[in-house]
C-alpha cells in the first residue's frame, strides 16, 4: 500500500548521477587529448577501487549491495578522484586515496547522503599531505606514449623528470619564491595565453560540461557564480594592489582545478549547502580561502582544503540561511 | 482592471491527462437501486439525523440538521423510502464507517415542497444560515461549510473575492465541464457573494489548459455585465489551484497558514460552490447532486452528474473499469486518498474517482537515502525545505520540524513528485503531524486528568476546613461564659471579642501550611529553564491548535 503522489516524475539518483558522468566526458577527453592516456587508466583504476570498497562495505552493513552498486554515486566519487590526481600517480596511490574516501569518507558516516565531507577532496588532501612529491609530477604537453604512461602507473621504474613538471600554480609559487616578478615567470613555456599550457582547454572543458549540468538542472548557478566570481573578485583586488607579485584574475579562473571545483567539486549537494543563500556563501567561502592558500599557502592547489573547511561549516550556513516560508516572508525563520 | 498576475515558487508540472474525460459532455447518471448519504460530509459537526427507518421522503428533503453552526446539513436526492441509518463504509483512505442514511428511491422523483426565501430581503445573518441548512460546503474537496466563510474579514469589507476554477489536478475535469456548461449560474452565485462579503471584484481564476472553460465565463460576464467580474487566465503549473497560491497568483498576497484570508481582504471559493449558492439561493435547491470526474484505468472517461450517496462502483459500471484495474483513488493523482472499497458512496468531497493500473501508476520505486539535491525544496510552493522536514520527521524529532514549518505543508506532493530518491516525503510528514497530534490529545488529556486531581484535592481541603471551622465554633460556643470576662482584661480587641474567628483563622492557617507542604512536587516549583520550555510548548500547541482548522486548497 502506498500514498499520494501517485504520480511521480522519471527520475532516480542513478538518472542523475549518469548525468555527471556524462557531463565530465568532455573536460575527460581533452584531457587525455592533450596529456595522454595516464587519466584514463586513474579512471579505470579509481572505478574499480571505488566499486569494490562500496561493494565491501555495504555488504558489512548489510546493505543490499546491487541497488545502490547501481546508484552510480560511487563511479562519480571515483571519477572525481581521478581527475583531480596527476595522471601518471602510481596505481597504489589512487587505490589509497579511493579507498580513503569510499570507506571512511562515505560509509563510515553512513552512507551515501550521510558523508559531512567531499569524499573526492578527502582523498586528495590524504595524499598529497602524504606524498607531496609525487602528487607534484604532472605530465606536460610534450606528452609520452601509451605504454610507457601505462608502465609507469603500474609502478614500473620512474624516469619522469623528463616528462613532468610542477603545474602552472606550482611553477608560479616557485618563480615567485626566486624573487622574479609574475610577467616573467609567465614567461615560462609552462604557462598559456591565460594559464596553463594545455590545461586552459582542460578548464574550459570542464566549464562546458558544468554549463551543461546548469541546463539540465542538476545543479544551480549559485555555486558556479559565487565561487568563479569571489576567486575573479579576490584575485582582481590582489592584483590590482600588485601585479607583480598576484597573478591575474583569468590566470586563477583557469589555473588548477578552478573550473573543475566551480561545477563538479563544490558542487556535491550531499556534503555542500543546500539553501540559495546557504549555497552562495558556501561557494564564496572556498573560493576566498582556495585563493589565500594559492597566495600565501605551502600548498600547489588550496581548493580541496578550502571544500572541507567550508564543509565543516555547513550545518551552521544552512540554519543561517533558511528562506523565508510562504507568508512568513516578514522574519520568523527557524 | 487588467492587473499584472504574480506567481508562487516551485510547482510542477506534470502531464495534465484532461483530454480524455473532456470529450463527453457531462451525463447524468441514473439512480441506482439504493443511496446511502452519509451524515457528516463536511468540516465540523456530524448532523443529527431527522428521519428514521421506514419514513418517506421527498427529493431536497432536510434528512440531518446541521448540528451547531460550524456544520451543515443533509438532504435526501431523490424521493423514496429511508431502509435504514446505520455504519456504512466511507470513501476514506482507513476504510471508516460512519452513519448513513440509507434510501431506498421510489421512482417518481417526487419534489419537496420548496421554502420560500428571499435572500434579496433577508439579513446577511439569516442567507448564512439558509446555505447551512441547505448543505452548501466547499465542493473542491475540502468541503468546508460554505456558510462560514461568507463573513467579511476584520476591516468588515472583503476586497477581492475569487473563484477557484484553476482545477490544477491531472485527470480532474469536473469544474472544467461545470464551467463550460454552467457559466452563467457560477457568475450569479459569486455575485451573490460579492454582495454578502461586500467585496469590490470579483476574480475568477483558470489555468489555461482550460481555454473552452474561460471563453465560457467570458462571455457569460459579458452577458451579465458586471465590470467587477473579471475572469483570469493563469499559467497551467500544479499546485496552482491550491487556496493560498492561486489567491497569491491573483493577488500578489501571501496568506500565511494558520490566518484567515479574509483578514488580508480576500476570499476563495470553487466554481462548483458558487452555483451550488445559487442554486440553493435562487432555486431553493439544496446541495444533493455533484458532477464527478471518472477518469484513468475506465474504458469511457467522463463527467457524470450523480446523486450524493450513489455507490461509487455505480459511476465505474457506467465508466466501464478496465480489468487490471490495483486501486482506485479519491481525488487527483497527486494528492487524491486510495478507497477502500467500490461500495463506499459518493460524496460532497468527491471530485474524481480514478482507476489506478500498474501500467498508469507504476508502485514507487524502492526508498533510496536523500542525496540533499534539493529538487523538492526547488519544487515547493510553500518556499519550505522538505529535505529537512523529512530528516526531523524520520528521527522523530518533531519540535525541530515544527520549527522548520512543517505545518506550512499543503501536502501538494510536489516534492515527492520530483525526489530522484523516491522516498514517500509526504507520508513522513503526515506521520510527523499525526505523531505531534497525538501528542497533543495526550497532553490534553493530562491537563484535564491534572486539573480533576487538583480540583478534588482543594474540595477535600474546603471540606476539612469546613469541618474545623464547625468544630471550632462549636467549641468557642461552649465555654464562651466563663473566660469572656477574664479575657476581656487580658487580650483587647479581635482576639478576644471573637474567639470564633481566631480559630477559624488558625485552621485556615493550618490547612493553608498542610497545602503548601503537599504542593505537586513537578509543578510546583520549577526551575526558570523548565518554565521557559513549558512556555514554548505551551505556544507550539497554541500555534498547532491554530493550524488544526484546516487550510486545504478549496
Amino acid at each position: 500500500m502506498y500514498n499520494s503522489p501517485f504520480l511521480r516524475q522519471k527520475t532516480s539518483v542513478r538518472r542523475v548521477m549518469t548525468t555527471v558522468l556524462v557531463a565530465m566526458l568532455p573536460g575527460i577527453i581533452v584531457h587525455v587529448w592533450l596529456f595522454g592516456i595516464g587519466l584514463l587508466l586513474q579512471i579505470a583504476i579509481a572505478s574499480a577501487a571505488a566499486l569494490a570498497c562500496e561493494a565491501g562495505m555495504l555488504a558489512l552493513r548489510r546493505r543490499p549491495v546491487a541497488r545502490a552498486l547501481g546508484d552510480g554515486s560511487a563511479l562519480v566519487t571515483a571519477w572525481l578522484i581521478a581527475v583531480c590526481l596527476p595522471p601518471l600517480l602510481p596505481w597504489w596511490m589512487t587505490v589509497l586515496g579511493t579507498s580513503f574516501a569510499l570507506v571512511i569518507g562515505k560509509h563510515l558516516y553512513g552512507g551515501l547522503g550521510q558523508n559531512p565531507f567531499n569524499p573526492a577532496m578527502l582523498a586528495y588532501c590524504l595524499l598529497i599531505v602524504s606524498f607531496p612529491a609525487l602528487m607534484s609530477q604532472w605530465p606536460g604537453m610534450q606528452g609520452s606514449d601509451a605504454a610507457t604512461q601505462l608502465h609507469w602507473v603500474l609502478g614500473g621504474e620512474r624516469a619522469l623528470d623528463a616528462v613532468t613538471g610542477a603545474t602552472p600554480l606550482d611553477a608560479l609559487r616557485t618563480g615567485l619564491r626566486g624573487a622574479a616578478d609574475v610577467d616573467t615567470v609567465l614567461q615560462s613555456p609552462v604557462f598559456g595565453f591565460v594559464a596553463g599550457a594545455g590545461w586552459e582547454w582542460v578548464a574550459l572543458a570542464w566549464a562546458a560540461g558544468g554549463l551543461l549540468l546548469l541546463a539540465l538542472r542538476i545543479i544551480t548557478w549559485h555555486i558556479p557564480a559565487a565561487f568563479l566570481g569571489t576567486l575573479a573578485a579576490v584575485a582582481g583586488i590582489a592584483w590590482l594592489i600588485d601585479p607583480s607579485q598576484f597573478a591575474s584574475p583569468a590566470f586563477h579562473l583557469f589555473a588548477g582545478g578552478s573550473m573543475l571545483a566551480a561545477f563538479f567539486i563544490a558542487t556535491d549537494p550531499v556534503s555542500g549547502a543546500t539553501t540559495p543563500r546557504g549555497k552562495l556563501v558556501f561557494a564564496a567561502g572556498i573560493a576566498l580561502i582556495a585563493w589565500l592558500i594559492r597566495a600565501f599557502g605551502a600548498f600547489p592547489d588550496g581548493i580541496a582544503f578550502a571544500v572541507l573547511l567550508m564543509n565543516i561549516c555547513v550545518p551552521l550556513i544552512d540554519i543561517r540561511t533558511q528562506p523565508p516560508v510562504f507568508g512568513h516572508k516578514n522574519g520568523d525563520a527557524p | 482592471m487588467f492587473g499584472k498576475l504574480f506567481s508562487f515558487n516551485g510547482g510542477v508540472k506534470p502531464d495534465p491527462s484532461k483530454a480524455d474525460s473532456t470529450r463527453e459532455p457531462i451525463a447524468r447518471l441514473p439512480l441506482p437501486p439504493q443511496l446511502v448519504v452519509p451524515l457528516h460530509q463536511h468540516i465540523g459537526g456530524t448532523p443529527r439525523p431527522l428521519v428514521r427507518p421506514g419514513d418517506a421522503v421527498l427529493r431536497g428533503q432536510r434528512i440531518g440538521a446541521a448540528d451547531g453552526n460550524v456544520s451543515s446539513a443533509v438532504h435526501a436526492p431523490t424521493s423514496g423510502r429511508v431502509v435504514a441509518i446505520e455504519p456504512r463504509l466511507m470513501p476514506h483512505a482507513s476504510g471508516l464507517s460512519s452513519l448513513a442514511v440509507v434510501i431506498e428511491p421510489d421512482g417518481q422523483d417526487h419534489r419537496a415542497e420548496r421554502e420560500y426565501f428571499d435572500w434579496h430581503a433577508a439579513s446577511p445573518g439569516e442567507v448564512r444560515d439558509f446555505l447551512r441548512d441547505a448543505g452548501v460546503v466547499g465542493l473542491g474537496g475540502a468541503v468546508f461549510p460554505s456558510h462560514l466563510k461568507l463573513t467579511p474579514g476584520k476591516q468588515g469589507q472583503t476586497d477581492t473575492l475569487i473563484l477557484n476554477g484553476a482545477e490544477c489536478e491531472p485527470f480532474i475535469t469536473c469544474d472544467d465541464m461545470l464551467m463550460r456548461a454552467e457559466a452563467e449560474g457560477i457568475l450569479r452565485g459569486a455575485l451573490i457573494m460579492k454582495r454578502l462579503l461586500a467585496a469590490r471584484q470579483v476574480l475568477v481564476g483558470i489555468e489555461d489548459n482550460k481555454p473552452l472553460a474561460a471563453a465560457a465565463l467570458k462571455a457569460a460576464a459579458l452577458a451579465l455585465g458586471d465590470a467587477a467580474l473579471e475572469i483570469v487566465v493563469i499559467p497551467t503549473r500544479y499546485p496552482a489551484g491550491g487556496a493560498k497560491q492561486l489567491i497569491r497568483v491573483l493577488t500578489g498576497i501571501e496568506v500565511p497558514h494558520g490566518s484567515r484570508s479574509t483578514d488580508y481582504g480576500v476570499q476563495c471559493f470553487n466554481v462548483a460552490t458558487s452555483l451550488a449558492i445559487w442554486r440553493a439561493l435562487e432555486q431553493g435547491e439544496p446541495l444533493t447532486r455533484r458532477i464527478v470526474t471518472v477518469a484513468g484505468n475506465v474504458e469511457r472517461p467522463r463527467n457524470f452528474d450523480v446523486a450524493i450517496g450513489t455507490p461509487i462502483s455505480h459511476l465505474f459500471d457506467a465508466a466501464g473499469l478496465r480489468p487490471d484495474t490495483d486501486k482506485l483513488i479519491m481525488g487527483g493523482p497527486m494528492m487524491g486518498i486510495p478507497l477502500p472499497g467500490i461500495e463506499a458512496p459518493v460524496v460532497k468531497a468527491m471530485n474524481c474517482l480514478l482507476a489506478s493500473s500498474p501500467t498508469l501508476f507504476p508502485p514507487p520505486e524502492a526508498e533510496q537515502p536523500c542525496i540533499r539535491c534539493g529538487e523538492c525544496a526547488r519544487a515547493c510552493p510553500a518556499d519550505l525545505q522538505p529535505f529537512e522536514l523529512y530528516w526531523h520527521s524520520r528521527a522523530r524529532n518533531f519540535g525541530r520540524a515544527q520549527e522548520y514549518h512543517l505545518f506550512d505543508c499543503i501536502e501538494c506532493g510536489c516534492c515527492a513528485y520530483v525526489c530522484p530518491s523516491h522516498i514517500p516525503l509526504v507520508d513522513y510528514y503526515r506521520y510527523a503531524k499525526s505523531e505531534i497530534w497525538a501528542r497533543e490529545r495526550e497532553k490534553d488529556a493530562a491537563d484535564s486528568a491534572r486539573e480533576r486531581f487538583e480540583f478534588r484535592n482543594w474540595r477535600a481541603e474546603r471540606e476539612k476546613e469546613e469541618k474545623a471551622a464547625k468544630l471550632a465554633a462549636r467549641a468557642a460556643a461552649k465555654p464562651a461564659a466563663k473566660p469572656a470576662a477574664a479575657g476581656a482584661a487580658a487580650a483587647p480587641t479581635s482576639m478576644a471579642d471573637d474567639p470564633k474567628k481566631a480559630l477559624i483563622e488558625a485552621a485556615m492557617a493550618r490547612a493553608k501550611a498542610q497545602k503548601e507542604a503537599v504542593e505537586a512536587k513537578n509543578t510546583g516549583s520549577l526551575t526558570t529553564a523548565q518554565q521557559a520550555q513549558i512556555d514554548a510548548t505551551e505556544a507550539r500547541r497554541a500555534r498547532a491548535a491554530e493550524l488544526a482548522d484546516g487550510d486545504k486548497p478549496e
